[in-house]
């Protein structure tokens, strides 16, 4: 149990240092891309910015209006920082380390339905969002509010259509266990027709429709741009957020960059094989006959720098995506959803079974 | 003949407009997203074209036309005779000044029998062409490479001798 909460405590850390320097690369990013050198002066480089950046939010005024739902004015940042928050608890991070006799799974907790549990904390955000734009008492806060609401309904709809394709690739819900499945990055005992061929274990190679889709879909859930319209500032001001400020303004922007971080790593452990890298059993051999159980550790310790190097791969790819793709207008967002990838999911589904039911 | 006046282009830029439906791979976006963000990143690699200005200067054309000065010769006496030529010539009006005659013991003040006793100019009503340069017969006044400095007063704008007057210290360029 000890070891569980620390684990949850140091993913928290992370999280939060992840969300706060996310902040930072994203000016940077969008900065580069337009030719500029960005937040420069505070610290080395603006290294410190973001802390400049948080002083300055929780230094503002703290504006509440005049609205009849103050309780449920504050609860929506909260709300959704939290459920922001939750999601890393499914996530594995790692193989198992060994100190002494002690075995350590690097994942908070593994429950067999980490897929399901995510899929349900990422919808549970929009109320967080939802009560926040109902409770400002503030018509663009509200619309904000029913965009958001109403574009999550229609793409979770799709990102679960996508994932079922995986999961019937995989036989299962639980992340450690699809993690386990991508070892290494070529599987040499794929089977098809009997016969056995080396292919890429990563699921990105087996379903990149899938991918696609889950991919499109992550950028609508986690409300950013093409799909950023809940906060269109040429149409609503600040779309839900309008009214907030001071650092439950901050609370919100916060949360977007964990749901940012979170579905990055998603789409890490789902597609492209999580901790898994190309050569990881010859890295851990060499490791364990050089250091033993040390070097066993270090090796696992690697694999959770792969991670994070997809993850950071992920989040610059949000920016990159943000910094030149424009948004989409309301009904081309719906049409994309309903019509397109909808759709275009379910025949990923029957061409998954498809290919099983051949191969079997 | 309509139809041969449409296709004139004198920029040689125009594209003709079509309707035609989208092929497939243009109606999947992906490829062109794919292309623009190929050159969002190439851009990411470019060197950046900001100029910090307090650190870093931008360096002026060698005709660049800035706020006034009026010159002293060689000994330190005012060059300007209160002539108006200037004023004359300028097309903002932004310049005033009255004249009055040197009395003795003056002559190391001003180089000729009449002096501006006031000069002003309006920073706010001048647009830098550089008129009263080339109008002046007396070499007196001059647009230097300074910028006008930002001011929170309307009145602060409009620049007495005192500010306009080229310092004793750094006399005749």
């Amino acid at each position: 149990m000890g070891i569980q909460f620390g684990i949850i405590l140091v993913v928290f850390a992370i999280t939060m240092f992840v969300a706060l320097y996310s902040t930072f690369a994203e000016r940077k990013v969008a900065a580069y891309m337009q030719d500029r050198p960005g937040p420069n002066r505070a610290g080395y480089g603006g290294i410190l910015q973001p802390l400049a950046d948080g002083l300055k939010m929780f230094t503002k005024e703290d504006f509440i209006p005049d609205t009849k739902n103050k309780f449920l004015f504050i609860l929506g940042p909260g709300l959704f920082i939290v459920t922001a928050l939750m999601t890393s608890a499914v996530i594995p991070w790692g193989q198992t380390m060994h100190f002494f006799d002690r075995a350590v799974v690097l994942q908070a907790t593994d429950i067999d339905v980490a897929l399901l549990f995510i899929f349900g904390m990422v919808s549970f955000g929009v109320y967080g969002i939802m009560i926040g734009g109902w409770a400002s008492d503030n018509k663009f806060s509200l619309l904000g509010a029913v965009r958001a609401s109403s574009q999550m309904i229609s793409y979770e709809v799709a990102m679960g259509l996508s994932i079922i394709a995986v999961i019937m690739l995989t036989g299962t819900l639980s992340l450690r266990n699809i993690a386990e499945q991508q070892h290494g990055f070529m599987d040499w005992s794929w089977t098809v027709f009997g016969h056995k061929f080396a292919y890429p274990s990563w699921i990105v190679f087996k379903q990149p429709l899938a991918f696609i889709i889950f991919l499109i879909c992550a950028f609508a859930e986690t409300n950013r741009t093409p799909f950023d319209l809940p906060e269109c500032e040429a149409e609503l001001v600040g779309g839900y957020h309008t009214e907030y400020s001071s650092m439950k303004l901050g609370f919100y922007l916060f949360a977007e960059y964990i749901n940012m971080f979170i579905s990055s790593t998603v789409i890490a452990v789902i597609f492209f094989g999580g901790y898994n890298y190309p050569g990881m059993d010859w890295v851990n051999h060499t490791f364990t006959s050089a250091m033993g159980n040390i070097g066993a550790n270090l090796a696992v310790l690697v694999g959770v720098g792969v991670l994070f190097a997809k993850i950071v791969f992920f989040i610059f790819f949000y920016m990159w995506v943000r910094w030149t793709v424009p948004r989409f207008r309301y009904d081309q967002l719906m049409n994309l959803g309903w019509k397109i990838l909808i759709p275009l999911s379910i025949l990923n589904i029957v061409l998954t079974g498809g290919a099983i039911l051949l191969t079997k | 003949m309509a139809t041969d006046i449409q296709k004139v282009s004198l920029s040689g830029r125009k594209r003709d407009v079509s309707n035609k439906d989208m092929s497939f791979m243009e109606r999947l976006y992906l490829p062109a997203i794919a292309k623009g963000m190929g050159i969002t990143l190439r851009h990411f690699f470019k060197p950046k074209v900001t100029i910090q200005y307090p650190a870093q200067k931008r360096e002026f054309s060698p005709v660049f036309r800035g706020r006034h000065i009026l010159m002293r010769d060689e000994k330190g006496a005012e060059r300007c005779t209160a002539c108006g030529l200037c004023a004359l010539a300028c097309p903002a009006e932004a310049i005033t000044m009255t004249a009055a005659e040197r009395v003795k013991g003056e002559e190391n003040l001003y180089r000729e029998e009449k002096y501006a006793s006031v000069y002003e100019i309006n920073m706010l009503r001048c647009i830098f062409c550089g008129l009263c340069e080339e109008a002046c017969p007396k070499e007196a006044i001059f647009l230097t490479e300074d910028m006008v400095s930002s001011d929170y007063r309307r009145d602060g704008f409009i620049y007495g001798k005192d500010k306009l007057v080229m310092p004793l210290e750094d006399k005749a360029h």
